[in-house]
């Protein structure tokens, strides 16, 4: 399961070997550890923002070493592009310079990190332009990274600012190594709902997160996720997966609840067991999903149905069922992928599941934020899992190494990262959202 | 601890594992993998995990004399705190109700605040026993010092010596299997194949029922591939269990009737019961099932033939309901352990005779008639199997479920065991 080309060109003899050879050498990600700094060395901040100082000292806060100009030759773990407050494409020219100037001296791991605004169609035609102009940018920039680098994006929606707590949510995030995988990528901060935890190590302490399809491969790297970063787990899968469950669940302190999603009354009994055994219900992953690849032509129903009643039709009246009993706060992450966005060969039934969970997850964020909460998705590209495993091994290493920019497959634990911040207070403000965890796959680009 | 007054012991849930039939899905697995398996999944199922939990007690009926300490090292082969306190109890297929009953005593004296009984058996990996002479060669060996005794012992050995002795269930003092015991009684009671068969189909319908509508999702947990009892024909048929030659009894020729389907099979398996006081529940959130209100234990002379070998229950059940002054009335499920069909049916016409009630159990009048209705109810050991010390925690389990859902009543569990014992116990739902 693990990707032995990457260790082969990361160590030793063959490292050398495949350097004279000019062979691509997958980076090794920088990931995250509750004790690993946030980034791997002084972030500069470029551009100029109505509230730059106070982001600044937020940053500073956080124990980083901030830098407002480009002092000599000191090495830096991040840049963050202020561009939010530009109005014609023309501006463009001196921040990205600057940013070429300053990407030589980037450590491996490092995060590039633009703050801009959303190009909407009542915009100035010049304003809207060089926003939409950054997302091509930034997008183009993530894929001229090395060594494990990444850029990523924020958008400041409406009335938000870069201190408005899911902004810094974002930030922290890109920064650190929980965004591994994410490259390419644009959150948009659409609310000032939220809050930053009192304790960057532990976001979700207190709470009480549900996971289903948790008995293996990334359900499981949540439900472990999710358990470090404080929350009590309940671990829900089919009967039939007691045992790995089980296992998972009591290396998490978590307990184990055996449904079938699509059972009528699975969100009730969810609902039941959260409250009665661990007094709240403050986060629900919708992660259980089956695949029954056919190309169209040989479709049955029994794999088309199948499909789209495990992977959405599930969490749509699971959703009802949370709704319904408004529960303060409820955050909602589900599972998406990037097949439902670009299309994959033979998937058109899983396709139209994750698409339809994306849909799903917009659709539905003003009805959970009526109670507080909010509703986002992950897609994740290619995962290194026991799925992906059975994939032949050509077409797996393509997957691996040609689409995406960062050369590799993502592990279950990079798509875990991304849920648990998702899950957390800190994304309040970004309801409503998919965000890939695909290290910028050409595929759905 | 005296003038205490005797609290609740509460079934707060269980868990098992899919009964297998022998030699199939737990061909490799040792008992202390089972029970170890079971005491996970119900770790797991209400987070148990680093608690130290008052006592462990079960047991298992087929052991290894090196499984001395077998549930003590399932507990430090489990998440539970290592400081958990286990040790093993033995009473034939009773084992697991006598374990979990003793739990729920001293729950009710205070002594404990939690507990797990249980059980498991395997038949697949069943200990087998040497010859008798080369059990004694071979100790005669380890007591030799020198090389020529050594040598003068092992040229004892005689190849007759080396074949084993497999496990079995029969009994020691008759030598006759329990199903050859049990073909006495059914046909002293005059069941017949057709009510035994019934029995049978009713047990594989109402299990196969009661795993389509999900009551097992919180009471098994998946091992080893198998994540329902092997034993289940949920498709069985008159017509294909009338098909079955008799299995025991043969010597009664046309009159034999119990057959392979309505004889529970030598079955693989474990299984696990929490149970704790009210406050122990309450303070960790915990389901509080049914209460487990008193057990009874009975033993007949089986041996110079005044009673048959699997009837004790029907004894220590009229002792139970005098002492807790109940009759059938009182109790809306009968769960009594299919040992063989033979032996419920057989069970239920003598508490229907009122010459048996009034000759062996010394009542006025009958104890009574059970109603169908209420027997068996989610399927029994016919279908599910019967991995000995494993039944009792099954039984409770599920029927501590039941009255949870029914929300009122009472139910009576009957075991039988070899040795011409059984145990019965009520439990009592929660008001």
């Amino acid at each position: 399961m693990a990707d032995k080309y990457l260790e082969l060109v990361n160590s030793g003899m063959t490292k050398k070997l495949a350097k004279l050879l000019g062979l691509p050498r997958p980076p090794r990600l920088r990931r995250y550890g509750v004790d690993t700094p946030l980034l791997p060395g002084p972030v500069l901040v470029l551009g100029t923002s109505a509230r730059a100082q106070e982001l600044s000292d937020v940053m500073v806060s956080w124990g980083l070493d901030v830098r407002r100009h480009d002092a000599g030759q000191s090495k830096l773990g991040g840049l963050v592009l202020l561009l939010d407050e530009l109005s014609h494409p023309e501006q463009l020219s001196a921040l990205m310079l600057a940013t070429g100037a300053a990407l030589r001296k980037l450590v491996p791991g490092a995060r590039v990190v633009s703050v801009s605004k959303p190009a909407l169609a009542n915009d100035e035609p010049a304003v809207a332009a060089v926003r939409q102009g950054i997302d091509g940018a930034m997008r183009s920039l993530g894929r001229e990274m090395r060594g494990g680098a990444t850029a990523n994006g924020i958008v400041l929606a409406g009335d938000t600012s870069i201190v408005s707590p899911s902004a810094l949510g974002a930030l922290r995030f890109f920064f650190s190594g929980r965004s591994a995988y994410v490259d390419g990528q644009f959150l948009t901060v659409r609310t000032e709902a939220g809050e930053l935890p009192d304790d960057f190590r532990a976001p979700l302490a207190g709470k009480v997160a549900v996971v289903t399809g948790a008995a293996r491969g990334i359900g499981a790297e949540i439900a472990r996720t999710l358990a470090r970063d404080g929350a009590k787990v309940v671990l829900v899968d089919m009967p039939q997966a007691g045992d790995a469950l089980a296992k998972v669940a009591n290396q998490v302190g978590g307990t184990t609840l055996q449904l079938d999603v699509t059972a009528k009354d699975a969100g009730a009994r969810i609902m039941d067991h959260a409250l009665t055994r661990h007094g709240s219900l403050d986060l629900v992953v919708h992660n259980a999903g089956i695949t029954r690849d056919k190309l169209l032509a040989n479709m049955d129903a029994a794999r088309w149905d199948s499909v789209i009643a495990v992977n959405i039709a599930s969490q749509l009246r699971m959703n009802e069922v949370f709704l319904a009993a408004k529960l303060p706060g409820l955050r909602v992450v589900s599972l998406a992928s990037t097949s439902g966005i670009a299309g994959n060969r033979g998937q058109t039934n899983y396709a139209a599941s994750k698409g339809g969970v994306i849909g799903m997850v917009r659709a539905s964020a003003a009805l959970f934020a009526e109670s507080g909460g909010s509703i986002t998705a992950v897609a994740p590209g290619f995962i290194e899992t026991e799925m992906t495993a059975k994939i032949p091994l050509g077409t797996r290493t393509v997957a691996r190494l040609v689409l995406p920019s960062l050369m590799q497959g993502g592990l279950p634990v990079d798509v875990a990262e991304a849920i648990g911040f998702l899950g957390s207070d800190a994304a309040a403000g970004l309801n409503g959202q998919t965000l890939r965890v695909c290290g910028q796959s050409l595929v759905g680009a | 601890m005296a003038d205490q007054p005797v609290r609740h012991a509460v079934i707060i849930g269980g868990n098992r594992i899919p009964f297998a039939r022998s030699n199939t899905a737990y061909v490799n697995v040792s008992n202390q993998d089972m029970f170890t398996a079971a005491l996970e999944g119900l770790v797991a199922r209400f987070g148990l995990q680093g608690q130290r939990i008052g006592a462990v007690s079960g047991g298992a009926v087929l052991k290894h004399s090196k499984d001395f300490n077998l549930m003590r090292e399932c507990v430090l082969g489990s998440s539970l705190d290592a400081a958990t306190p286990a040790y093993d109890v033995q009473m034939a297929c009773a084992t697991g109700m006598e374990a979990i009953g003793s739990l729920a005593n001293k729950i009710k004296l205070g002594q404990l605040d939690s507990a797990i009984g249980g059980g498991v058996d395997t038949t697949s990996d069943a200990p087998i026993v040497v010859s008798e002479p080369l059990r004694a060669i071979l100790l005669e060996l380890s007591r030799a010092r020198s090389t020529k005794a050594k040598l003068s012992a092992l040229a004892k050995i005689r190849p007759a010596h080396l074949a084993p002795s497999a496990p079995g269930t029969g009994e020691p003092r008759t030598g006759m299997s329990m199903g050859e015991h049990q073909a006495i009684t059914t046909h002293a009671w005059g069941i017949t194949r057709e009510a035994q068969d019934e029995l049978a189909l009713a047990s594989h319908k109402n299990l196969a029922a009661a795993y389509d509508r999900g009551f097992f999702d919180d009471l098994i947990t998946a091992f080893n591939g198998l994540a329902k009892d092997n034993n289940l024909r949920a498709d069985s048929s008159m017509d294909k269990l009338a098909k079955l030659k008799p299995a025991f009894g043969k010597s009664l020729g046309e009159q034999a009737t119990m057959t392979a389907a309505n004889s529970t099979p030598l079955t693989d398996g474990a299984s696990a019961v929490l149970l704790g006081s009210e406050a122990y529940a309450q303070e960790n959130d915990l389901p509080m099932l049914a209460n487990f209100v008193d057990f009874e234990a009975a033993a007949v002379d089986f041996v110079h033939g005044s009673e048959g070998l699997l009837m004790a229950p029907a004894y220590a059940t009229a002792r139970l309901l005098k002492r807790n002054n109940l009759s059938f009335e009182d109790f809306d499920f009968f769960e009594i352990h299919e040992a063989f069909a033979g032996t419920v049916l057989a069970t239920l016409k003598a508490w229907e005779s009122e010459e048996f009630c009034r000759e062996k159990l010394g009542l006025d009048e009958p104890l009574g008639t059970v109603d169908r209705a209420k027997l068996n109810v989610n399927g029994s050991s016919l279908a599910a199997g019967h991995p000995f010390a494993a039944t009792g925690g099954r039984l409770i389990a599920s029927t501590a479920k039941m009255l949870h859902e029914k929300g009122s009543g009472r139910a009576l569990i009957s075991v039988c065991a070899a040795g011409g014992q059984g145990v019965v116990a009520i439990l009592e739902a929660r008001k």
